[in-house]
């Protein structure tokens, strides 16, 4: 907010607003939806360090090498990232409010991440039954824990996701419902680059290790 | 009932869960449950419970909130301080032969219960309770970025204590000592519901401070009133931004080393086991990078009260305004780089230790500055020894011997030694009591008045303040004295005789803390009583400086009829020598956030889960989460979350202080 803050003309400094506006309605959301993305980004960093300190025990049991099928990563990497970019289609068409489209954009978005979960899901049981269980090894624990609650969020996304159609098919692209829409945006592409990271690290350097 | 059944709906909750073997715990709760009966009788006496709820549970008003937290400081404060009084007496009694008066059993829980409560549920409310009521004032601004949040904060906060307080009378509590260092504090060595107890109580609690740190950053950033740059931000202000950048950059660590823990102990994971690969190191580690940036979150704002303090009763501007600031960055950076120095003895090698001694030893520059810098602020004012003034001088002498006997530690040869030592007891209660106590006190003396529209009665707090300090150096002088002569921390007997005239030094001590405590409440209720002589109608009773003084005392719901314009670092102070004429006229309706009740009602059901996850009663762990997630996107769906105090309301409050400011001229 811009006022005038030096002396009036007649030289009397001015100690409060007589006219003045509240702030407009989540004039703090986009600020302080950041600053809880990053304690979230400080919970993968510990998980990351976690699976950095620990990813090499395996305590005689599976390594990556026996465990992952990258072909199976790829497609699943290639979900999450496409989901990423129907979400960008999404915002683009809320920013021309076409609500219709912004709604088959979000469905989409939301079947992406619903495959993402899948495959995800069928590769853990896949392990567990070579009996690659979260409890065989500290690496195996902190893969398991790092990967699923990065499907956790992704969970939350969906959960989240969903909701915002309700409300957005209920009460039309009103300005809350945007500023949820972004807030919503800014949380999938985080989970994307999250992502990128553990397909790296985990992922890939695993099978190279 | 089969066996099964009863598996299903109490899990492993029996009869045999509570205490009743324990007369020590019997006795306890029969004097709760009779205090607890005796309130809620007076409450439906005096039809309080409408009141209650309606004005203060739901309420999002930061002030109320902020009040609401001191409160849960206090009252926990009881209880940790009573754990603190019953190791006194057992360490002062368990010479020769005597077992003392506590087994083993209860004297562990004792112990780890008196940490945790003290830091988490102490310390943790004070420092938020003030922060809360305080920075909206000091910044012109009339709540918070996010009230609701504010709200189910609190309210998580108190879940957390609800579960800890189960503990002492529904099972027991962790023996593992405050941090639950695994192995001990995995499954093969704690299987009971002590360490469950502590994971959830401080999960619940966890969520409650990490929002409240994101809520009250933005409030920083977002809402400062116009003309109140970064830098002409008060010193308390500033000292609330780093403490709550510094929750939010470290208590995701805890929550991700606790849910680690927990992932041991309920699905059998090997992060911090002896053997499948975990490694217990990596706990530690992980816990002190929370756990060192924790002691700044609560120390900081105790320099922030003490900057206020010296300036308002000095009556000088405080020195070195910018120095103060950049110690405090310079603190708020530092905290992460010491982490190491609680574990010199692990074995990191001597080239790790000499770096987190050497960044540990910095740290007492900036700290060093801010003293100097107080001591300036009152060379040469006209010093007025009012009770938060007295604190303040008492924290200075108290804080540098303790920082002192830190940088003494950071050395890695002499911790070698004094590691686990009670010098190191010494050391951390004299600069937590010494900062963050007496500090929390300063500040309480210094803006009760703003929060209830009376002081408070000097003489009780004069010797509650001479009980506390005398307390405090009669109980942990003798702690250093034994420290360097080998004696251990947590220790339930003794065989030397010799260290017992020690220890019961540090008894007495304890109880002429114990006498300060009591003389505090008094002071509490006979203010209460003579509230009509300590009444402040001015709003400025300490012929302050920063903005909340601009008000009335108590302050209006919505804070400042008009948004304040500063133009100076004591805001109100150039106000008052400028000749700040007050409006009289022109008000308008204001616009406000409404009260709710979803954060209690979301933060009971994360109770109810956390209680459900400690006991293994799955239902009732499924059914609260299941609740949760309905009560909270249920909450999504109220768009209209905000009314307009009508302008006829504004103008009568605003008339009714004119009245009363012109009957105290």
């Amino acid at each position: 907010m811009t006022v005038a803050v030096n002396p009036t003309q007649t030289g009397e400094p001015v100690f409060y607003l007589a006219d003045e506006h509240p702030h407009p309605e989540g004039y703090s959301t986009s600020l302080g939806f950041w600053i809880y993305l990053m304690s979230d980004c400080l919970i993968f960093a510990i998980l990351f360090a976690t699976f950095g300190v620990l990813g090499g025990n395996y305590a005689a049991g599976p390594a990556p090498k026996d465990l992952f099928e990258l072909p199976l990563v790829a497609v699943n990497t290639s979900m999450l990232l496409l989901s990423s970019i129907t979400y960008g289609f999404a915002m683009l068409t809320m920013q021309q409010n076409k609500i219709g489209q912004t709604q088959m954009w979000l469905a989409i978005t939301g079947l992406f991440g619903a495959a993402f979960i899948g495959i995800e899901l069928s590769e853990f049981a896949h392990m567990i039954h070579e009996g690659a269980t979260p409890q065989r090894s500290a690496f195996l624990s902190a893969f398991f824990t790092l990967v699923g609650t990065h499907g956790l969020h992704v969970t939350c996304g969906l959960i989240w996701l969903v909701t915002l159609m309700v409300q957005v098919w209920k009460f039309g692209l009103i300005e809350a419902n945007r500023r949820r829409l972004m807030c919503l945006s800014m949380f999938w592409h985080f989970l994307d680059v999250v992502w990128i990271g553990v397909f790296t690290f985990v992922y890939l350097l695993g099978v190279l290790r | 009932m089969s066996p099964d059944v009863l598996k299903l709906i109490f899990g492993r909750l029996t009869f045999e869960s509570l205490p009743l073997h324990e007369p020590i715990v019997v006795a306890t709760f029969a004097v709760v449950a009779t205090g607890g009966l005796v309130m809620l009788a007076g409450l439906t006496y005096f039809r309080l419970w409408g009141y209650l709820w309606s004005e203060w549970f739901t309420s999002v008003d930061h002030k109320r909130i902020g009040i609401m937290y001191m409160i849960l400081g206090i009252v926990m404060l009881l209880r940790g301080f009573a754990d603190a009084l019953m190791m006194r007496l057992q360490q002062a009694l368990a010479f020769g032969g005597s077992e003392g008066y506590l087994n083993a059993h209860h004297y562990d829980q004792v112990f780890t219960a008196h940490g945790v409560i003290m830091i988490f549920f102490v310390a943790m409310p004070l420092v938020t309770g003030l922060m809360n009521f305080v920075v909206p004032l000091q910044i012109g601004a009339r709540d918070v970025s996010f009230p609701f949040l504010n709200n189910f904060s609190f309210w998580m906060t108190v879940g957390g204590a609800v579960l800890v307080m189960a503990s002492l009378f529904i099972g027991e509590f962790a023996r593992t000592g405050w941090l639950a260092y695994p192995p001990l504090s995995n499954i093969g060595y704690s299987p009971d519901v002590g360490v469950d107890y502590y994971i959830w109580g401080l999960q619940v609690a966890g969520v409650g401070t990490t929002l409240s740190g994101i809520n009250l950053i933005c409030t920083i950033v977002k809402l400062r009133c116009p003309g109140m740059t970064m830098m002409r931000m008060p010193v308390f202000t500033w000292t609330a931004l780093c403490t709550n950048v510094l929750i939010v950059a470290s208590f995701p660590v805890l929550t991700v080393v606790l849910a680690l823990l927990s992932l041991d102990r309920y699905v059998g994971t090997n992060f911090f086991t002896n053997d499948f690969g975990g490694s217990p190191m990596m706990y530690v580690n992980l816990i002190w990078i929370w756990g060192h940036p924790e002691v700044y979150i609560l120390v900081l704002p105790a320099f922030g009260i003490f900057s206020e303090v010296t300036s308002t009763f000095s009556g000088k501007r405080l020195f070195g305004y910018t120095s103060m600031v950049y110690a405090t960055v310079v603190i708020t950076i530092l905290s992460y780089l010491v982490w190491l120095h609680h574990f010199f003895t692990m074995g990191s090698g001597a080239s790790v230790n000499s770096f987190f001694g050497i960044t540990t030893m910095i740290i007492s520059i900036p700290t060093g500055a801010k003293m100097f810098n107080w001591l300036f602020t009152m060379y040469r004012g006209r010093i007025r020894f009012e009770l938060p003034m007295m604190w303040t001088i008492a924290f200075m002498l108290t804080f540098v011997l303790g920082g002192m006997t830190g940088v003494l530690l950071a050395v890695p040869p002499a911790d070698f030694v004094l590691h686990n030592s009670l010098f190191l007891i010494a050391h951390f209660h004299n600069v937590i009591i010494g900062g963050v106590v007496f500090g929390a006190f300063a500040g309480i003396g210094y803006w009760f008045p703003k929060a209830f529209g009376f002081k408070l009665d000097p003489f009780w707090g004069k010797l509650s303040f001479w009980f506390w300090v005398t307390g405090f150096y009669l109980a942990f002088m003798p702690l250093y004295v034994l420290g360097l002569m080998g004696v251990t921390r947590r220790l339930r007997v003794f065989d030397d005789p010799s260290l017992q005239i020690w220890f019961i030094v540090a008894g007495i001590g304890a109880f002429l803390v114990f006498l300060g405590i009591l003389s505090m409440l008094m002071q509490f209720a006979v203010s209460f009583l003579r509230r009509e002589q300590l009444k402040d109608v001015t709003g400025d009773p300490w012929d302050a400086r920063t903005l909340e003084w601009a008000t009335s005392s108590p302050p209006p719901a919505y804070n400042f009829a008009f948004t304040p314009v500063v133009h100076d670092n004591d805001a109100w102070w150039d106000m008052k020598r400028r000749g700040y004429q007050r409006p009289l006229l022109g008000f308008k309706p204001i616009h406000m956030p409404s009260s709710t009740g979803t954060g209690i009602i979301l933060a009971g059901f994360a109770t109810a889960m956390g209680f459900g996850l400690i006991w293994y009663i799955w239902w009732l762990a499924a059914a609260s989460f299941i609740a949760m997630l309905a009560v909270g996107i249920g909450h999504t769906f109220n768009y209209h979350r905000d009314f307009d105090i009508p302008a006829d309301d504004v103008i009568r409050t605003e008339d009714a202080r004119t009245k009363l400011l012109a009957g105290a001229k």
